[in-house]
């Protein structure tokens, strides 16, 4: 059952937490965005911004974490009170997942081909193994895998990196998916193979048609592949937009500071301006604005009241900052569009 | 000797040559059969060159497996070369006894990728800084007040001292390991992969804090990474490696302006900037497949087998390393070609 009046996922007011022997770490803090069918969203942010475990808990993959508040819809149902059997019929089916590291994702004692037709047969169980095997074959074509039907029979091992992740991509697009959660999915890779897989991705999300959800902490990717883009900051969202948008015209100082402090290949940049400071922890998060502490803007009002998503600009696309003094950020030019 | 006195001394000698490695060599033996006999070699680095000026960055770029990591432990004689010359100010250190390279050792220092792996957990701050001092025998004379004043240096609070690493953040960590390689006031820096670990937040204050102590003491850097953006920012010269070998060397410009090797033109064009009105108006050259085997790397030209341009000539000769085209730096490439792959963006300086 398809609910139109609603994007294909919607994540709302999401939060997380682990706790440890240390006391609890707020991961996800009421996260919140969505995404519509057909569109890639990335998600960016540096380590420990919660963009993973947002990912991660979608499908429910976070062991240790504890959902405190919020839902994540997708077509309308909430995948958190989604019997066991129910979301893992949608794993790996309507929603599919392509992860960092290949070589931890797949099954180093079973052949990729085997991989790919448990995948395909998990899911449809009226496919022959015939069937599933010229489908496999003709995935991992697909993927640019030279040889594929030799590739079919070899174990994980036997493939470079560039390789494994493009079998992954080849299992993730099996049940054609109609969103795809890309953690990562270039960061392990060297620059040329990175090219490439980027290449891959957009074949297969023209491919599928799938919705994208890509997190990452490179915004050169981003900017490569991205319809639009989510920043994510001590398990917040704090801006949201189009691509272009944000880029060109970020509303918020942490955006700001994240786009300042890149060197950059195209051009000489005399000197970098990194954000002061680093990221808050996350056992005892600062009230108010997470990233008060480390900001240019940053009042008693910062200190005290935490800023929610509100709508800024007046652009046709829906740009959102949590920030309480984006307005003054319009006057200045970033290094993007200097 | 303070911190100021030892760099006053390496800023009057700025340009002059600190280091020069010729046709250095790594190949590390592949054992196999019962009596675990060598039956090959990885060819891990063959035949390098180069030199590094006081106060300079000479960057070694390329992808994983190209022997810039190897060639960086070699100049530090953490690795012993198969062949070539390692000669500092003239002296050649491959061929000295580890007696004869202790005092050496001190003039290069080297910073690890990790800074978590790369500081000793049970050790304090003061210990981890003061190791080298007490390693030298220099420990003893105003040890105490020499690692308040290199914490001071790389920006970290006197109070950090009596702290264990774990207590702190990446990039402080990082600032740690670079105390601990300017304890011995070293004249080269080896720095592999510095930043790489690190958020980009982060990696801007370390990559500024390195840049102003290069200034401030006249260091000589051997930057090694595959960031290209990065290199872009930090270097001087630069030297593009593929499959442990030289490709393509000259100044930042030359090799972010007018590359001549299809190796460096893709790597070039294969890094994604982060400004979206430029998608779609960069040409990409991507390459196919991936880095060959290098225990058994092709004849000829080693990027051949990736390479669009190539013909029967690249495998039957290994392209020298010279200027073919008049620009003023060399290449290794039978048919260089000018191309500006990197977009130039419109509001651009």
């Amino acid at each position: 059952m398809d609910d139109n009046t609603e994007p294909l996922l919607v994540i709302d007011d999401l939060a997380v937490e682990f706790r440890t022997d240390e006391g609890v770490v707020k991961a996800v803090d009421g996260a919140a965005f969505t995404i519509d069918r057909g569109e890639i969203v990335g998600v960016v942010g540096e380590s420990g911004s919660g963009k993973s475990v947002t990912a991660m808990s979608i499908l429910g993959l976070v062991k240790s974490g504890r959902r405190v508040r919020g839902a994540i819809r997708f077509r309308g149902r909430d995948l958190g009170t989604l019997p066991a059997k129910e979301l893992r019929s949608i794993r790996g089916a309507e929603i599919a997942m392509i992860f960092q590291d290949p070589m931890t994702a797949l099954n180093p004692v079973v052949t990729i081909g085997r991989q790919i037709v448990e995948a395909l047969r998990l899911h449809d169980k009226r496919l022959s193994k015939a069937a599933a095997r010229d489908r496999a074959i003709e995935l991992l074509a697909l993927v640019g895998m030279p040889d594929a039907a030799a590739r079919f029979k070899q174990f994980p091992h036997e493939f470079s990196g560039g390789m494994r992740q493009r079998a992954m991509i080849a299992m993730a697009i099996a049940n054609g998916p109609s969103l795809l959660i890309a953690d990562e999915p270039t960061t392990a890779l060297d620059v040329t193979i990175q090219a490439q897989v980027l290449d891959l991705l957009k074949v297969a999300q023209q491919e599928t048609q799938a919705a994208t959800l890509l997190i990452t902490h490179d915004l050169g990717v981003v900017a490569e592949l991205a319809d639009r883009v989510v920043v994510m900051y001590a398990g917040r969202v704090v801006e949201q937009g189009d691509v272009t948008t944000v880029f060109t015209a970020p509303r918020h100082p942490y955006t700001v500071g994240l786009l300042e402090s890149l060197p950059r290949l195209d051009r000489d940049v005399d000197e970098l301006h990194p954000i002061p400071g680093s990221p808050p922890s996350l056992l005892a998060p600062p009230p108010g604005c997470p990233f008060h502490p480390r900001c240019p803007l940053a009042r008693d009002r910062c200190r005290t009241e935490r800023p929610e998503l509100r709508v800024v600009g007046n652009g046709t696309a829906v740009h959102r900052t949590a920030c309480h003094f984006a307005e003054e950020l319009a006057a200045v030019p970033t290094e993007v569009t200097r | 000797m303070t911190v100021e006195t030892a760099a006053a001394e390496r800023l009057e000698h700025l340009g002059e040559e600190v280091l020069r490695v010729e046709d250095l060599t790594m190949h590390f033996p592949i054992r196999g059969g019962v009596f675990r006999r060598p039956v090959g070699a990885v060819r891990a680095v063959d035949g390098v060159s180069f030199a590094i000026d006081q106060g300079e960055t000479l960057s070694l770029v390329g992808e994983s497996g190209c022997g810039k990591s190897t060639t960086g432990r070699m100049v530090v004689r953490l690795l012993e070369p198969t062949s070539g010359r390692i000669l500092y100010r003239g002296h050649d250190l491959a061929t000295m006894s580890e007696d004869e390279l202790r005092p050496w050792r001190s003039k290069t220092q080297i910073v690890f990728q990790d800074p978590y792996a790369s500081l000793s957990p049970r050790m304090t701050v003061h210990d981890i800084v003061a190791e080298p001092l007490r390693v030298q025998g220099r420990y003893r004379r105003g040890g105490a007040d020499r690692v308040s004043e290199l914490l001071d240096l790389v920006g970290l609070q006197p109070e950090h001292a009596n702290r264990y690493a774990h207590e702190f953040s990446g990039g402080q960590r990082q600032r740690i390991g670079i105390a601990r390689a300017l304890a011995l006031d070293p004249e080269l820096l080896v720095l592999d992969e510095p930043v790489s670990a690190l958020d980009v937040s982060i990696q801007a204050q370390v990559v500024n804090q390195l840049r102003e102590l290069q200034q401030r003491l006249g260091l000589a850097y051997l930057f090694i990474s595959h960031d290209l953006s990065i290199v872009r920012h930090v270097s001087h010269r630069i030297a593009v490696m593929y499959l442990g070998v030289i490709v393509e060397t000259g100044s930042r410009d030359e090799i972010f302006t007018a590359p001549t090797h299809p190796y460096t033109q893709a790597l070039l064009s294969s890094v994604p900037v982060p400004d979206p009105r430029l998608r779609g108006a960069r040409e990409r050259i991507t390459l196919k497949g991936d880095v060959p085997n290098p225990a058994n790397p092709p004849s000829g030209c080693r990027f051949r087998t990736r390479c669009w341009k190539a013909e029967a000539k690249c495998a039957e000769e290994v392209p020298a390393l010279e200027d073919r085209l008049g620009t003023g730096h060399p290449s290794a490439c039978h048919f260089p070609e000018l191309l500006p792959v990197l977009p130039t963006s419109g509001a651009a300086s």
